[in-house]
């Protein structure tokens, strides 16, 4: 399992990939965003979950430097006890939410995935 | 191109209804057409403007249905989804059908039916618009609005209770409206003190679920004075879209489908936000009223929050904004709530908006669908 990002030809990274990047061009390269740390740029708990979701969901947009690139991503925390600025790495998750309660058909996405610790 | 006018307008009332999609539509469907005088079998394209009737009922083909039971068969018909923004997507394609001379008579219907299903399974009949690396984390349109207010709030050193601000206005405009689900007024403290659904924001910072429909009527200008005598011109219309990934965006307390269907709408209306008198915007979330504040240039980046102090939004301010209840207070009912905006937008120009009447002869509707996904907003002129 990776959280794989695509790299452009322009150098623009984005999570998820994009069949044409940002700016039109076509994705060259992937980087493994798991292997970097993150900062928190914004959070929330939420505490009305659809069905499947675990209750509180804590939940964070973080944005990884790669090289000098700016890449965000958004997921779960491992806590509500964060702050804006904070930094953070992926850990691996096997079921962010059970697959069989939600309205998506199980078998059309991933449901693993990373959730974002506090270093 | 001929110049589009709304010659009728009508609205059921929001809230929870034992009735299903297919009757709320016809129910103002039929009261529109009864408002303009305008027999069924006139009508030319007829629009639905809904997101999900088969996800939350297991109805679809909603369009054909009410040609039916309108009796405007053999209108054409089509159903336009653009999840929560898709009664300002009927907006546009009414226009569109009119403008191009494909019809000369264009009825929108905008309805949907939430409330039977719970909460939780409502939101994640919203929430299935993300993409999969969203969804797979329980991302919800709530949370979006979470994690936007956090970052808003810090950036720009706003008060907490500028949020709150905004629920107290439009739930008073909405204790006016004899539409709106809640027809209650609430203030500061009861706002601040409610249940936390995603922290900073709280139960009062989001719109309900809600049943509901609202129409509005299309003919070309210079056939609705055989129709009434007061009528709304759509002077201004623009769409756009934003990233389907919300956290792709560069910045995420800017709604660039906002900024750039506004000023297409700016642009063709020839006018600018200091012409607009009267403004419904897309308040899923408190927060969302600032950001569209901003985008449609109302208020500078970061300081549409000093406008609730000063008032300015207020019924009696120099901006009335969400003078309806906003979806706040009147419910948002997902394909009606553009369709509504529109109404009130239409009531307020043409003078007929009754205990929420403002000074207004233009008036701008913005409907956002995802979280700033997709965006239509129109500009309104009354004509009498």
């Amino acid at each position: 399992m990776t959280m794989e990002a695509y790299r452009y030809e322009d150098g623009s990274i984005t999570y998820p990939g994009h069949p044409i990047g940002p700016d039109g061009s076509e994705p060259v390269d992937t980087v493994d965003l798991s292997e970097y740390t993150a900062e928190v740029v914004t959070w929330t708990t939420s505490n009305a979950t659809p069905p499947g979701v675990r209750e509180p969901n804590h939940l964070a947009i973080v944005e990884f430097d790669i090289e000098g690139t700016p890449v965000r991503a958004l997921g779960q925390l491992t806590t509500g006890d964060v702050d804006i600025g904070d930094e953070v790495e992926p850990v691996y998750c096997e079921e962010l939410r059970d697959p069989e309660t939600g309205i998506r058909e199980p078998d059309s996405q991933a449901w693993d995935g990373y959730r974002f610790e506090p270093v | 191109m001929p110049d589009v006018a709304v010659i009728g307008a009508s609205m059921t009332k929001f809230g929870q209804r034992e009735t299903w999609v297919r009757e709320l539509l016809a129910e103002a469907g039929e009261a529109c057409l009864d408002d303009a005088g305008v027999a069924p079998d006139a009508v030319e394209h007829l629009y639905v403007s809904n997101m999900a009737s088969g996800e939350f009922e297991g109805q679809t083909g909603v369009p054909n249905a009410l040609a039916h039971d309108l009796a405007a068969v053999p209108a054409y018909t089509a159903r336009i989804d653009q999840t929560s923004s898709s009664g300002g997507a009927g907006i546009y394609a009414a226009w569109q059908s009119i403008a191009s001379g494909a019809s000369d008579m264009t009825l929108l219907v905008g309805g949907e039916k939430m409330t039977h299903r719970t909460t939780g399974e409502a939101t994640d009949v919203i929430a299935s618009l993300t993409h999969p690396v969203e969804y797979k984390h329980g991302v919800t349109l709530p949370s979006f609005a979470g994690l936007t207010a956090r970052l808003y709030l810090s950036q720009f050193d706003a008060p907490r209770e500028s949020l709150a601000k905004v629920a107290v206005k439009n739930h008073a405009n909405g204790a006016r409206n004899p539409h709106a689900q809640f027809q209650k007024e609430i203030d500061v403290e009861t706002a601040m003190e409610s249940p936390i659904v995603a922290d900073p924001l709280r139960l009062y910072d989001f719109c309900p679920i809600t049943d509901g429909s609202a129409a509005l009527l299309f003919c070309p200008v210079e056939k609705a004075s055989e129709y009434t005598d007061e009528y709304a011109v759509v002077s201004g219309i623009g769409g756009a879209t934003d990233t389907h990934v919300v956290h792709e965006r560069a910045d995420p307390t800017t709604m660039g489908a906002v900024v750039e269907s506004g000023r297409e709408a700016y642009e063709m209306a020839g006018v600018g936000p200091d012409d607009i008198d009267v403004a419904e915007l897309h308040d899923m979330f408190t927060i969302l009223e600032f950001l569209q504040m901003e985008g449609l240039d109302f208020a500078p980046k970061g300081e549409a929050w000093k406008e609730m102090d000063r008032g300015t939004t207020e019924l009696d301010g120099e901006l009335p904004i969400n003078t309806s209840g906003g979806l706040k207070s009147k419910g948002h009912p997902l394909g009606a709530s553009g369709v509504a905006q529109g109404y009130e937008i239409y009531k307020q120009v043409t003078d007929s908006a009754g205990d929420r009447q403002v000074d207004a002869d233009v008036g701008l509707a913005c409907n956002v669908g995802g979280f700033g996904n997709c965006v239509t907003t129109a500009i309104m002129e009354g004509r009498r």
